[in-house]
């Protein structure tokens, strides 16, 4: 038998069983590597890159009061903030999955004129400066906004500067996370399955929450998750909107923030628990969730 | 059953920018109608047209006296089976089943009881909580089929119902698939380009060809008298069109004689196996003789079908031995002959 060619280092992966699908990406390279030097020009700025993006999360770990650790965790103002963080971020996922998941099934699923700028506008707070989102929830929002002026008058609802307002904030920040992620897992679903269920008599309700929901599950997860980090994090919008009360608006980033300029230990603190969320997130959705898509 | 001769009566028409699909179809209680037809033809177009996943251009459907063309597809009585079932992958083989009756309100108990004595007449009593992943083709098709009599319909509709399954478990699932269809006393409208699947399944066939139908009957007529050239080679026979008259019938410049004297266009088929082929003009019985070219040979089962060119082209069936004998090579000529009781002419 004549050698392989050298060119096609993919070919024997092919044919292993569809159940290894999650290890044949690192398998591949294990023994194949193209053959030559390294290139040094791509090297070193790849080294250098990853020093930048590690060293001051490295940092964080080796300045941090470990010794006083678990007093200035359990520290009053820490955990009303951090408390606060969780519960505004759960709750402003829920608002973006109760809305997000049907906006991204109407942008999946229904052909209407503009769908095209619709799409674009609702990715519009992914890219804007979230003070500058802020800013607009102000003027729509505030006591004299547009909406917010309405609101008070009829309904006594003020919604700067509270607890619900943290929440508006992280909602509008986040939900574009969660849009997109649901939109491309209901692209990516076979619609054929959806006729299927319609040709068993399901209405496009029952389809939707009995088959459809159900196959991009996975895809809503994801996007919740990265959702709810991305409003766990949220900075700008909030201070801005909602600004800056403990114990009503005051969250970790913004706790953080203000520690800093009086306490930087127990922003180290603070930084490091948000830290640890971040990474137990990134690690959740690699293994569970991303991978598998 | 005879009071409603007709259970289904429709006429399809689905305009798309370059393909229309004109199509007349009836179907009796009982009746398993088979579309035949190669790739493109417009069969599945007109199974989705009745289920109600393609809008109508135009023409309606009446199923037992009721307009259904003015039904969504998830009011119409119908029930589906898809070429690749779309077993719904979440859902386990007996919620698959169950899917139907609960949408139409069925509770849940009832639906599962009602699913599990479909499962266990299609033989799948045992694999009830198996996810979709976990079966075999053949299984998948028995729960797929199971899934779309759940619903009770008045029309079931198989789009390429063996086309996903391999050669043995294809054998298998097409005689049980043929008691089921036989015990469903409703309206069937199965797609196929397999004909051994259209003349096992159906008690008629429709042949469609760029969305019209060319030539529909029983499948024992079709398969005696192809009406093209794609029937003609789905059932293995050398068709042509000629002209009778009192000697013969002209077929180009041949003038085939066959069995039966008719009169006018006709077409006249005759199987490859009843080719002969010779070296040398053979003599004696009057006999079809022409000359022809070799143009290609090929493997067919356990012969050889020899590709002819020349007056008219044919495919001729002979043995290994045969083509040792002859020592054919493309291109070269070689006499061909059919005996005239071979022949069979037909009115076109």
């Amino acid at each position: 038998m004549s050698p392989s060619p050298p060119n096609q280092p993919g070919r024997p992966e092919q044919v292993e069983s569809p159940g290894s699908r999650r290890g044949s990406g690192r398998r591949s390279a294990g023994g194949r590597e193209v053959a030559g030097r390294l290139p040094w020009m791509l090297v070193v700025p790849a080294l250098a890159g990853l020093v930048f993006l590690v060293l001051p999360l490295a940092g964080l770990l080796i300045r941090a009061p470990w010794s006083t650790l678990p007093q200035r965790l359990a520290a009053p103002h820490v955990l009303e903030a951090l408390r606060l963080s969780l519960v505004c971020a759960s709750v402003a996922t829920a608002v973006c999955l109760l809305l997000g998941v049907p906006l991204a099934w109407l942008l999946a699923r229904v052909s209407f004129p503009g769908r095209r700028l619709v799409r674009a506008l609702v990715t519009v707070p992914l890219v804007l400066p979230p003070v500058v989102g802020g800013v607009a929830l102000l003027l729509v929002l505030g006591r004299r906004g547009l909406v917010g002026q309405w609101l008070e008058a009829s309904f006594g609802i003020t919604l700067p500067f509270t607890t619900a307002g943290v929440i508006m904030a992280e909602a509008f920040v986040a939900m574009p996370f969660l849009v997109i992620s649901v939109e491309g897992a209901l692209r990516g679903a076979d619609q054929r399955f959806e006729e299927a269920a319609a040709t068993l008599g399901a209405s496009r309700w029952t389809v939707f929450c009995r088959v459809t929901l159900p196959m991009v599950m996975p895809g809503v997860v994801a996007g919740a998750v990265l959702c709810w980090a991305r409003a766990l994090g949220e900075f700008g919008a909030t201070i801005t909107f909602a600004g800056n009360f403990p114990g009503t608006t005051r969250t970790m980033p913004l706790a953080v923030y203000l520690a800093l300029e009086t306490e930087p230990e127990a922003a180290i603190v603070l930084s490091l628990v948000l830290l640890v969320v971040s990474v137990v997130i990134l690690a959740s959705l690699r293994d569970r969730w991303v991978s598998a898509s | 059953m005879g009071e409603r001769a007709v259970s289904l009566h429709a006429h399809l028409v689905v305009v798309r920018p370059a393909f229309t699909l004109d199509l007349t179809l009836e179907v009796a209680p009982g009746e398993v109608v088979a579309l035949l037809g190669p790739n493109g033809a417009g069969k599945t177009t007109a199974l989705r047209a009745l289920a109600g996943l393609t809008p109508l251009s135009g023409g309606q459907i009446v199923l037992r006296g009721r307009p259904l063309h003015t039904l969504p597809a998830d009011s119409r009585p119908i029930g589906m089976v898809f070429q690749d079932y779309l077993l719904f992958p979440h859902l386990s083989a007996l919620d698959n089943v169950a899917f139907g009756p609960r949408c139409q309100g069925v509770s849940k108990a009832e639906s599962r009881r009602a699913a599990a004595a479909l499962l266990e007449r299609v033989g799948l009593a045992g694999r009830a909580a198996a996810k979709p992943r976990q079966l075999s083709g053949g299984q998948a098709q028995r729960v797929a089929l199971a899934r779309a009599l759940a619903v009770r319909p008045e029309l079931l509709l198989l789009d390429e119902p063996l086309a996903a399954l391999d050669a043995h478990t294809r054998l298998e699932v097409r005689s049980q698939l043929r008691r089921h269809l036989a015990d469903f006393d409703g309206a069937t409208v199965l797609v196929t380009h397999d004909p051994l699947d259209a003349m096992v399944l159906a008690d008629r066939l429709i042949v469609i060809e760029n969305g019209a139908v060319v030539q529909q009957g029983a499948p024992a007529e079709v398969a005696r008298r192809p009406r093209t050239d794609y029937v003609a080679r789905l059932v293995g026979l050398n068709l042509y069109r000629g002209v009778a008259g009192g000697a013969g019938v002209k077929v180009g410049e041949l003038l085939l004689h066959t069995y039966e004297e008719l009169d006018g266009p006709v077409f006249v088929a005759f199987p490859p196996a009843a080719v002969a082929l010779y070296r040398t003009r053979p003599d004696g019985s009057p006999r079809n003789v022409w000359q022809a070219r070799v143009e290609g040979v090929e493997r067919h089962g356990d012969n050889v079908r020899v590709h002819l060119d020349g007056p008219i082209s044919a495919f001729a069936d002979i043995t290994p031995a045969a083509l040792a004998d002859l020592d054919l090579t493309p291109g070269e000529p070689v006499w061909a002959s059919v005996k005239a009781v071979e022949t069979h002419a037909y009115p076109a």
